[in-house]
């Protein structure tokens, strides 16, 4: 399907354990799409991820929550390796998305990021028209035939549930939208080039709570196709949309499992505490 | 895949990208040669810096193995088409400094308190009229200044002081002061500026007046970017030579009468190059020597106003 | 109570106070001394060069009689002078900037290359004129053509572009080209369909002021031999030209020779400054148009 897929060559993902027997046993039981083994992350001296180890599966919603400096935007970052924007940051360890290591030098970020979409905490369409907006990721990647983008740009309008209030308007400049429908055209903008995996930063925290229902409802309609993670600050919207949370603190992750067991009954003193409201 | 069970039809777009993905090597070599090309155009500015380098050292070095470089520099007298020429430097050096005096000592105090007006006094509303009215008298060429020069100011000090000469340095010297106004209140206003709010209110709180916390608190905190601006004000000075080619003519006086006609360096090297001076000649050589001392003054002037810049940018 | 009043006639509040609005009027003179000068200036040049623009004056070429005298010749020069800066500051200044922001390394190869440029900013315009007299007019065997003084004042005004590009390149918010690597686009594809498009009012309102500095400089043509003769109108890169700076030069110079050399000059002035005043509006009108717009 994808050039990452395609040539699916065997990367020494870790040289820990992992055999490639081991790894197909967990494909085939969970369908494992991201597995991160001993990250850890360094901004220039700090100490940024410390040791993480996760599986995040297919079709879900996986929710990270902490306290703001935790980590868990740096971890989101590290998926589509757009933390490397930073100047300074080094990793070890290994990200293995569909089997092969994400952290390894011979992967192309762009084939990485283009099937890995991610939409940000403030809304950032750019200053262009709707329609162009939609249709830059296509065009980025040589689709030029009018017709194509045409029908990709409606479908991915659709897609993220603002067709109906654009399709009117779609040669406007996006700024002229409100903070809610920008923030649907910058999901839509992903959509367009039919990711795997949707990367979400705190999507909903520039919002007004109604943009933020709409948001959600959007969410769980895209969770049939597509893979989710969500880093949020809100915890009440993790016990909403999420199938399992993951809880973070200080760069290391405290707790994972799924979401109402997590929230019902937590295993770890801290993430009680967090959840709780007793620091954070 | 998750992809494509969300659309209509029967496009697959990832699958469109793959396969562009695939015959895209073309673009890459491109891409890949992107930095290359911007590192070539980012050297032009070095290779400007060599170039001029190279042009003003290379020929001054010719001059010099003619005229020792001690006679260039301590001469007073400058001869250069008699039958035997003398190259001293120091008539010019005496006309770039004068008039470069004359201009700082109309430019300091009216654009320093120009900033002090803005930046301490004016309402905002009153600034937004002002600032860009002072930034137009920034634009005028400087030919302009220089017909102004010759044409209005000179006749007009000559008429109230009837011993100045038709062409003089004093005229061309205030005429730069203008020119520079601009710059040194603008860069003194930035400087004032920046000096954080919380003092002027400390020393108002007290009762002073404004004038009182502006001098005594604004601009001694600002005092080293006022300075730099007076320095960079200098520099534009020496450096400036139409105002002075056409107001100050061309003889090479070495005197302190400010009512008398001084070359200063610019100004000399307009006369020698748009005369003919034929290449080869210690003439012609002459004009890379007062330029490369004309240069080093310069890019003194320079490093002296951002070093004192610097300084004032560690306060706080 | 008595002890504030003691207080305040020791301090002398009132004299201080009125001091203070003396000063302020001071200042405020002083502000205004430069914009008086700029208005004596302006009128100066309008009473005595008005009268001496008409269409023939315009249109008409060079001559000894100043009634028969036009200056399209220098137009025509400093057009094409335009011609040569405007492409080779653009793509060298863009470049240069996008090289120093986007590209390089913060360090110190970028360090040297931003100290650089900031000195070449502070070099005199004549020492550009001898760079150009020695590389391009001999070196290069071009003569004293359109192209080597196109080129001369190019490299002139090309650290003024440099430096606002950077400034307009740093301006175009993070979240954008964010946006657009998240979508796997190249550095490039970034630069290019982003970063470009979001930078480009005010690279040109930068360019455009460049390019008046560049129109308005006479003192590197002046080293290049620029003439002021009867020469026919420039028809290309490698004709000989005069420009307007250097026509008003020559009429001042040999106005205490000829009295209406002075009206001549004056009057080219006028058209020069209302060159000059085109271009800044334009700049303005693209700064304010597209001000605030992320």
């Amino acid at each position: 399907m994808s050039t990452l897929t395609e040539n699916k060559i065997n990367i020494n993902v870790n040289d820990t354990v992992q055999t490639n027997e081991s790894q197909e046993q967990i494909e085939s039981k969970s369908s494992v799409i991201y597995n991160t083994q001993n990250l850890d992350l360094w901004y220039t001296k700090t100490h940024a991820l410390k040791n993480i180890n996760l599986e995040i599966r297919e079709n879900e919603v996986t929710a990270i929550i902490g306290p703001s400096g935790c980590g868990k935007s740096t971890y989101i970052k590290t998926l589509n390796r757009m933390v490397e924007l930073v100047p300074g940051v080094s990793t070890t360890g290994a990200i293995s998305y569909k089997g092969k290591n994400i952290l390894d030098k011979s992967i192309k970020v762009e084939d990485l990021r283009t099937q890995v979409g991610m939409v940000f905490q403030k809304p950032n369409p750019f200053p262009k028209s709707i329609y162009e907006n939609v249709a830059y990721g296509p065009k980025v990647h040589g689709i030029k035939k009018k017709a194509i983008l045409d029908e990709i740009v409606e479908k991915s309008l659709r897609g993220a549930a603002i067709w109906d209030e654009v399709k009117d308007r779609l040669n406007q400049n996006a700024y002229g939208l409100s903070g809610g429908q920008q923030q649907r055209i910058c999901i839509a903008r992903c959509l367009a080039i039919e990711p795997d995996v949707l990367l979400m930063d705190e999507p909903t925290s520039a919002l007004d709570p109604i943009s933020t229902l709409k948001i959600e409802e959007l969410i769980k309609e895209l969770k049939k196709n597509y893979t989710i993670i969500i880093v949020t600050h809100n915890m009440q919207q993790a016990a909403r949309i999420s199938d399992r949370t993951v809880f973070m603190l200080n760069g290391e992750v405290v707790e994972f499992s799924e979401t109402n067991q997590l929230f019902s009954n937590p295993k770890d003193q801290r993430t009680e505490d967090y959840i709780t409201g007793r620091f954070g | 895949m998750a992809t494509n069970s969300n659309l209509n039809s029967g496009t697959n777009v990832s699958e469109l990208i793959a396969k562009n993905k695939e015959k895209k090597s073309l673009n890459n070599y491109f891409e890949k040669s992107i930095p290359g090309i911007l590192f070539l155009l980012a050297s032009i500015t070095v290779l400007t810096t060599i170039g001029i380098l190279y042009t003003l050292v290379s020929q001054a070095v010719q001059f010099f193995m003619e005229v020792p470089i001690l006679d260039f520099f301590t001469g007073t007298e400058l001869n250069p088409l008699s039958q035997n020429p003398e190259f001293g430097i120091l008539p010019l050096l005496n006309g770039t400094i004068i008039s470069s005096l004359i201009a700082i000592l109309v430019a300091g105090p009216i654009g320093l308190m120009s900033a002090i007006y803005l930046s301490e006094y004016a309402t905002d509303k009153v600034r937004k009229v002002l600032k860009p009215l002072l930034e137009i008298l920034a634009g005028i060429p400087t030919i302009v200044y220089g017909f102004f020069a010759f044409t209005f100011v000179t006749p007009l000090i000559r008429y109230l002081w009837p011993g100045v000469e038709a062409t003089n340095i004093l005229s061309p010297g205030i005429v730069m002061g203008v020119m520079i106004i601009p710059m040194i209140a603008s860069l003194s206003e930035d400087a004032m500026n920046s000096v954080p709010n919380g003092m002027r209110e400390g020393s108002l709180a007290m009762g002073t007046t404004k004038l009182e916390t502006t001098i005594k608190v604004v601009i001694p905190a600002a005092f080293s970017g006022i300075m730099a601006s007076f320095v960079l004000g200098i520099s534009r000075a020496i450096g400036e030579t139409m105002i002075v080619t056409i107001a100050s003519g061309s003889s090479k006086n070495f005197t302190f009468d400010i009512r008398e006609s001084m070359q200063t360096m610019t100004a000399f090297i307009v006369e020698v190059s748009g005369g003919e001076a034929p290449a080869g000649s210690t003439l012609h050589y002459s004009l890379y020597a007062v330029a490369l001392t004309l240069f080093v003054f310069t890019l003194i002037m320079n490093l002296l106003a951002k070093y004192v810049s610097r300084k004032f940018r560690e306060e706080y | 109570m008595e002890k504030l009043e003691a207080l305040h006639l020791n301090n002398k509040i009132d004299a201080r106070v009125r001091k203070n609005s003396i000063w302020k009027s001071i200042f405020f003179l002083s502000t205004l001394f430069g914009l008086v000068v700029l208005a004596v200036l302006i009128i100066r040049v309008l009473f005595q060069g008005m009268s001496w623009i008409d269409i023939d004056f315009i249109v008409g070429r060079l001559s000894t009689t100043a009634e028969n005298a036009g200056i399209m010749g220098a137009i025509l020069g400093t057009l094409w002078v335009m011609v040569v800066v405007i492409p080779v500051t653009l793509i060298i200044g863009v470049g240069t900037a996008i090289f120093l922001e986007l590209y390089s390394k913060k360090g110190r190869f970028q360090s040297i290359i931003e100290t650089n440029i900031s000195n070449l900013a502070g070099v005199p315009s004549i020492v550009y004129g001898l760079l150009g007299l020695t590389v391009f007019v001999r070196l290069a065997d071009l003569g004293n053509v359109v192209l080597a003084g196109g080129l001369t004042l190019a490299l002139l005004v090309l650290p003024i572009l440099i430096v606002s590009a950077q400034e307009a390149l740093r301006a175009v918010p993070g979240h954008l080209s964010e946006a657009s690597y998240g979508m796997g686009a190249t550095k490039w594809q970034t630069i290019r369909r982003i970063i470009l498009p979001a930078a480009i009012p005010s690279i040109l309102t930068g360019a455009i002021l460049a390019l008046s500095r560049a129109i308005g400089e006479t003192a590197p043509l002046t080293v290049l031999g620029i003439p002021a003769l009867l020469i026919p109108f420039p028809e290309g890169l490698f004709d000989t030209f005069t420009a307007l700076p250097m026509q008003i030069y020559y009429w001042t110079i040999d106005s205490s020779l000829v009295a209406e050399y002075a009206n001549l000059a004056a009057a080219t002035i006028i058209i020069l400054l209302i060159i000059l005043f085109l271009l800044n509006s334009v700049a303005i009108f693209i700064r304010n148009k597209y001000q605030h717009r992320y």
